[in-house]
């Protein structure tokens, strides 16, 4: 089964994450290392991509005359998708195992973000027969 | 010397492989390195046999060149392990092959046996399954499975790793295992054909190559187990499922329910072998859970339109099914039998009996079985609701849009009457 492991940051978390200390920005990026070497290990990593800062992010909508219509300013969301990994495991409990590790991610001082990470089900399964 | 290769290397290469591994692992006793090294020899033979023909004897050449590769690997290992331990170990030596032995069992069903083994997981069975006695690559799995090569090359490596660790030998399972261990390589077998009965876009070939490659295992396994009635009874569910692939998508690839189907399309052939199979299987004694299935199946592809479907005697093999078998599944298709005999609302009746089940809370097949029925009886607006809630909790994407189309049709179906 896959799932979909979506982590959402806060809009100050680019900011935030910024501001830390080099050794806490180290043991975050080792910490994300590892736990995507483990995955890829274990047989369950299908990608994972940490996002570019949302104040690069364009919104985009179809136009009238089918040309796009973006939008520059960044609309006022509470939260933002940081990053996500794609997983192909055993079962839900699984996935819920690896997302809480990934949200137990170190931060200021080596104290857990404790980010939320959304996991939702890929539509990947095979269908059923109906009689 | 050598003949030219007509069409694809694949089918001999994966016939071969189990052969080969099974003799490689006998000489070196080392059944993860030996499923390497002869992974190799088959990369090997597929990049060079095209061009060069394929030698006298193939498999000899897979051995010799599988072989080659093991020792160079024995070798590497045991000068790493004469640095790492020359104080204790000071004369290590790689160990000394063993003569080939002539095989005892067929090597395919050894291997068989030993890759799904109930000690995996059933995502490492089914990889290791297609590798080692399928004779797969690596990309190929990972391609079929939609992950990349390297995860598909951990799980596989995982699984190996696995079955070392629970010391299974590379034997013939002792009699008093065999049954046991042999509904477990049914088991993989069929999740394998199952994982390739999809329509999903995109993917949609190498899905199939999947059911074609569990079809055919399970030949070769009937073939070395020509007497067993399950055996037989899952080939002849697989080839009666599989006849209807032609009629089971639409032109955009989406579903259509067995009742629907254009029946010009089923396959002929793979009905009469089937049925043929599966007739054989019943007259063997009391029948098991894949002969009853594959009786329901049978039934199914041999009426000539849907409205002679024979539903009291589904609902009979669905009865008899029920008594050999726990799954709860097995009572929701049951329910789906009862309602064709005995009416909807009878139907509708036995579902309540599943509410309770633990195992189907959630399931999105209850839910779809219960709208089928409610539509059935006329209750549309209930029908919808669950049409509904099983597109919300099914993990397929082209059945949320067949059960999407269905509320809307009935919702559309319901204004126009209002109208």
């Amino acid at each position: 089964m896959k799932y979909i492991l979506m982590m959402h940051c806060p809009r100050n978390g680019y900011d935030t994450f910024g501001a830390l200390p080099k050794e806490d920005i180290q043991a975050h990026v080792a910490f994300m290392k590892k736990l995507n070497q483990d995955l890829s290990q274990a047989g369950e990593l299908v990608s994972a991509e940490g996002l570019a800062d949302p104040r690069q992010a364009v919104l985009v909508q179809a136009g009238k005359d089918g040309a796009p219509v973006t939008d520059g300013v960044f609309p006022e969301s509470k939260e933002f998708l940081a990053g996500y990994w794609i997983v192909d495991v055993e079962s839900q409990e699984r996935a819920i195992a690896i997302a809480g590790r990934a949200s137990a991610a170190p931060g200021l001082g080596g104290r857990s973000i404790n980010l939320q990470i959304e996991v939702r089900q890929v539509m990947s399964g095979p269908p059923d027969e109906f009689a | 010397m050598s003949k030219p290769l007509g069409g694809m290397p694949e089918h001999l290469l994966r016939e071969l492989a189990p052969q080969v591994l099974g003799a490689v692992t006998r000489r070196f006793r080392d059944f993860s390195a030996a499923e390497d090294a002869v992974q190799e020899a088959l990369l090997a033979a597929a990049t060079q046999w095209p061009g060069e023909g394929v030698p006298d004897n193939p498999r000899g050449w897979l051995i010799q060149v599988a072989t080659r590769r093991l020792t160079d690997y024995q070798r590497k290992e045991a000068a790493r392990r004469r640095r790492e331990f020359s104080a204790v170990h000071a004369g290590y030596l790689a160990p000394v092959p063993a003569p080939f032995e002539v095989a005892q069992h067929d090597d395919t069903l050894i291997l068989l046996f030993l890759c799904c083994h109930p000690s995996l997981s059933s995502s490492s069975a089914i990889a290791l399954t297609l590798r080692a006695a399928g004779g797969l690559t690596t990309a190929e799995i990972a391609r079929a499975f939609l992950v990349p090569e390297a995860t598909m090359a951990q799980r596989i490596s995982r699984a190996k790793q696995r079955i070392q660790e629970s010391g299974v030998p590379f034997e013939m399972p002792v009699e008093a295992e065999r049954a046991q261990r042999l509904r477990s390589v049914l088991h993989v077998l069929y999740l394998i054909f199952n994982e390739g009965y999809t329509s999903s876009a995109g993917a949609e070939l190498q899905r199939c190559e999947l059911s074609d490659e569990a079809m055919r295992l399970t030949r070769a396994l009937h073939a070395m187990l020509p007497g067993d009635a399950e055996v037989m009874g899952l080939l002849a569910l697989m080839l009666l499922t599989d006849a209807r692939r032609p009629a089971r998508t639409g032109p955009a690839g989406e579903l259509i329910p067995l009742m629907r189907q254009d029946r010009n399309l089923w396959i002929r052939s793979h009905i009469a072998e089937g049925v043929a199979l599966v007739t054989a299987a019943l007259s063997k004694g009391v029948p098991g859970p894949y002969q009853l299935q594959a009786a329901v199946s049978a039934i199914h592809d041999e009426a000539p339109a849907a409205e002679d479907t024979d539903w009291p005697q589904i609902l009979a093999l669905y009865d008899i099914l029920s008594r050999v078998s726990d799954s709860p599944m097995v009572n929701l298709n049951r329910a789906v039998a009862v309602a064709m005999v005995h009416g909807p609302a009878k139907g509708l009746e036995s579902l309540r009996d599943l509410d309770g089940d633990k195992r189907m809370a959630g399931n999105h097949r209850l839910d779809a079985v219960r709208a089928h029925l409610l539509e059935m009886a006329g209750d549309h607006g209930a029908a919808v609701d669950h049409y509904q809630l099983a597109a919300a909790r099914t993990a397929s994407l082209p059945e949320r849009e067949y059960l999407l189309l269905q509320a809307a049709r009935l919702r559309e179906s319901r204004g126009n009457a209002a109208g």
